[in-house]
């Protein structure tokens, strides 16, 4: 086990190296930060000193080096438009995706399985036929679109929910989270159904594909020859093994759920790393940029890892290398 | 006897409530201010902020006047002095008077500052008299001293000098990192910074001593709220009160729905096209140039595109402006447009490449797709590649291409400013035509320019920048095609025309909400 935790250690410092010299590349071509945050009629030679000052005139080896000195020391360089440090721009506005990402999550474990158990134990159901044609429809909506109907239908014409933002925030020693209140909790509702309306029907689809093909498994037939509860061959025998490849598509799929809070987050107003992530970007606010992608890449790495020690435990055949 | 306790117990409690009920203005911008700092950046977004919580010595009007704010009155002394007398009792947010210390010390700070110093370059000195009059003297006669005044704010000298906790002078302008003055303000404006958290939410709070009660907002609550859609479903929904700017594909929705209300106003902002003469030998000949001006149905563009928010032109200045001149109109006409390429010897046309932003301005990529399409009726072949604004002014700068669009609004709201960056030859020592992308050059424009700068007759001034709009006209140096109109939207009762102005920086001081 330790040895495995070590090498992922080395494998994620790996990734964070390569990623920060992707997002240096990337950060080239996003555009003149100096332009972002100078007047129009600002000359020509005032540009040009101000961006010998930012050090941007350097050779881009130059200015890697000099980052990655200073990121040893755990100082990412300073957000153009936050005047402060980027690592803690992206500390102060982690909390309310975390929150999101928790709240869709929980989402999506808690429909996927039953509705996905329920489908695959009643495939000719009503209701089953009906969770298959909504789920093809739900993956093929664009998660944007989703949000834009929604707040449509719920804010403008209902007036049901709030349209934007995270309502009111309790301040718990830095983390600001929007859960405590009733207030908070209108706010999430929006952006985590949005946000789940992406893979919960693929998590559906997935469950129900492999739980009847589990259920057709040569053991499952021992299982009732031997007299077992229909409850007991469902829930014991069927779906623990349901829930292998559940488990690696989950971890994976956790990469595409950030990359969808880009998203949600833009329609909504939510102020979390994925509307941080594409402000940075219309104002080439470079360091925030290379901030940001080497966060969600220490993410990755992480829940990888968990999704990999848990797999390890919920099938005791497969040995994880290294694990003893 | 009951009856009449309880009578008097709902009379009271309503006069209560109706004394207390202080107005809280929820607005939404698509940003909020980049700092507290009005000095650090030269932007809508901070003119905006700093009419909130500062104020300047005058500022425009409605109708293109001065009005004065904390400069009472002036007048010019000598051709090159001009002195201000300065309101009496204003006091600063930190509680200390405003006296002409503050004038002089926040002139002396914008010519510090890397955004403003442009613009003040013409002030040698300035100098405080007594208390409440200050002399500011310019290098030559200067005819846009006021105008430029509307750019000075007072700032509080004594509360920005000094060592902050950090040690760092409270007076230092820093556009990327902390200064005391990016987190912290003390100006005279109608209102205070009460809370801040950058990106989210920005609390302005009624500041009890200031020196003009004329609105009845004692709370202004601004978010942020970046895409269009969700901005117009917070007003719509009624999440918030106020917003700006409104995209046009969402005006018919806005002005059809009950209890909110749009307003648009003509903007100052010349959208142009240049065409790029050391680029395209073609475009050296006038003959083609017109053409392709003759070509391009500007009105269209407005009433369909722009549905009807903005104003098809013919020149650089909007009307109201010095050098507008009422019988430069908008020349369409297609018939004209092929005679003049034939003519020219370019019967058959020719191939060249346009780039434009897609996020810069009002419906920009459809704008420059419109146009491509509009030449390739008189066989110029257009290649168009439209790019995010962050990418794009590199671009502009490289001159990549033949066609450019750029727009403009002048920073002195005077029309030689259009000119000075935009057409005259462009000229990397004296910094002039710095966005003269189209290489356009004409001597006599230029020469007209420069004698406008130091002209303080206003008669001859204006006859002199009526001509330069004739020339270039004449010459078809650019391709004009609209002034974007401004637009706004609130709810019912919100008096938004009364508050808004050309320059789009809404007076929220003198806000009155029904």
């Amino acid at each position: 086990m330790f040895a495995f935790i070590i090498r992922r250690l080395i494998q994620a410092v790996f990734v964070v190296v390569v990623i920060s010299i992707l997002a240096f590349a990337i950060k080239q071509s996003v555009g003149d930060p100096v332009r972002a945050i100078t007047a129009q009629s600002v000359s020509a030679e005032e540009r040009e000193a101000f961006r010998d000052q930012l050090g941007l005139n350097d050779p881009i080896i130059v200015q890697y080096l000099r980052f990655a000195k200073s990121a040893l020391h755990g100082d990412l360089g300073n957000s153009f438009f936050y005047q402060r440090p980027a690592v803690d721009v992206i500390l102060s506005k982690a909390p309310a995706t975390i929150e999101l990402v928790i709240v869709a999550s929980l989402l999506i474990i808690g429909l996927s399985i039953p509705m996905g158990v329920f489908s695959a134990i009643y495939p000719n159901s009503f209701f089953s036929r009906l969770l298959m044609g909504a789920s093809i429809v739900g993956v093929s909506i664009p998660v944007f679109l989703t949000a834009i109907m929604m707040v449509f239908l719920f804010s403008v014409k209902l007036g049901w929910l709030p349209s934007f933002g995270r309502g009111e925030l309790v301040d718990l020693g830095g983390w600001k989270t929007g859960m405590l209140t009733l207030d908070g909790w209108k706010h999430l509702v929006m952006p985590s159904v949005a946000l789940s309306s992406t893979l919960l029907p693929l998590f559906i689809r997935l469950i129900r594909s492999e739980m009847m093909e589990i259920l057709e498994s040569e053991y499952v037939k021992y299982a009732w020859a031997k007299g077992l509860t229909r409850k007991r061959i469902w829930f014991v025998h069927a779906f623990k093994n349901t829930l292998l490849p559940v488990i690696t598509v989950g971890g994976v799929q956790l990469g595409i759920l950030i990359a969808f809070t880009i998203l949600t987050e833009t329609v909504f107003q939510w102020q979390g790393l994925g509307f941080l992530f594409m402000e940075a970007v219309e104002r080439a606010d470079a360091s925030l940029l290379v901030a940001y992608l080497m966060f969600v890449g220490i993410v990755m790495v992480g829940v990888n890892t968990v999704v990999d020690i848990v797999y390890g435990m919920v099938n005791p055949t497969i040995r994880i290398t290294g694990v003893k | 006897m009951k009856k009449i306790i309880m009578m008097l117990v709902i009379m009271l409690t309503v006069a209560f409530t109706a004394q207390v009920q202080a107005k809280t203005l929820k607005l939404a911008m698509d940003a909020d201010p980049v700092s507290l700092d009005p000095h650090v950046q030269l932007s809508g977004g901070m003119l905006q902020y700093s009419h909130m919580v500062f104020d300047p010595l005058v500022r425009w009007t409605k109708t293109m006047d001065f009005e004065p704010r904390l400069a009472t009155k002036w007048e010019r002394l000598n051709p090159t002095t001009v002195r201000f007398y300065l309101r009496k009792g204003v006091k600063f947010h930190s509680g200390n008077a405003f006296t002409a210390k503050d004038v002089v010390w926040t002139i002396d700070r914008l010519k510090k500052s890397g955004d403003f110093k442009g613009i003040f370059e013409p002030i040698v000195s300035s100098t405080a008299v007594d208390d409440y009059t200050v002399d500011v003297v310019t290098k030559n006669p200067y005819p846009l001293l006021i105008n430029i005044a509307t750019y000075i704010f007072p700032m509080d000298s004594k509360f920005y000098t000094g060592k902050d906790e950090k040690g760092m002078d409270k007076d230092t302008i820093l556009k990327t990192d902390y200064t005391f003055a990016n987190m912290n303000e003390s100006g005279t404006g109608k209102y205070y910074v009460k809370t801040r958290e950058q990106g989210v939410k920005v609390v302005f709070e009624k500041f009890d001593g200031y020196w003009n009660n004329a609105c009845n907002v004692d709370t202004i609550v601004l978010t942020p709220i970046k895409s269009d859609a969700t901005r117009v479903a917070a007003l719509l929904s009624g999440d918030v009160d106020f917003i700006m700017p409104v995209p046009p594909q969402d005006f018919p929705r806005i002005e059809k729905t009950k209890g909110v209300q749009l307003a648009t106003m003509a903007g100052a902002r010349i959208i142009t096209l240049q065409m790029n003469q050391n680029r395209v030998p073609a475009f050296k000949n006038k003959k083609v140039r017109q053409a392709i001006v003759y070509a391009i149905n500007n009105a269209g563009i407005a009433k369909k595109i722009m549905k009807g928010k903005a104003l098809a032109a013919g020149q650089q200045g909007p009307k109201g402006y010095l050098g507008y001149k009422d019988s430069l109109k908008p020349r369409y006409d297609l018939k004209k447009a092929k005679a003049l390429m034939k003519e020219a010897g370019y019967a058959n046309g020719f191939e060249v490449s346009m780039i434009a932003p897609n996020n810069r301005y009002v419906s920009d990529e459809k704008i420059a797709e419109a146009t491509a399409s509009m030449l390739g009726k008189i066989g110029i072949k257009v290649n168009l590649k439209t790019m995010p604004k962050a990418q794009y002014w590199d671009q502009f700068d490289a001159q990549v291409a033949d066609i450019q669009m750029i727009g403009w609004h002048s920073d002195t709201e005077d029309s030689s400013n259009f000119t000075e960056f935009l057409l005259m030859c462009p000229n990397k020592e004296t910094g002039y035509g710095q966005y003269n992308s189209g290489n356009y050059c004409n001597p006599a424009v230029d020469k007209l320019i420069l004698a406008s700068m130091s002209e303080t007759d206003i008669n001859k001034r204006s006859a002199m920048l009526k001509e330069v709009e004739q020339l270039v006209y004449d010459d078809a140096g650019f391709i004009p095609l609209h002034w974007q109109n401004l637009s706004w939207a609130g709810k019912d009762g919100m008096n938004i025309l009364d508050i808004v102005n050309t320059m789009n920086f809404p007076y929220f001081g003198d806000l009155v909400i029904k």
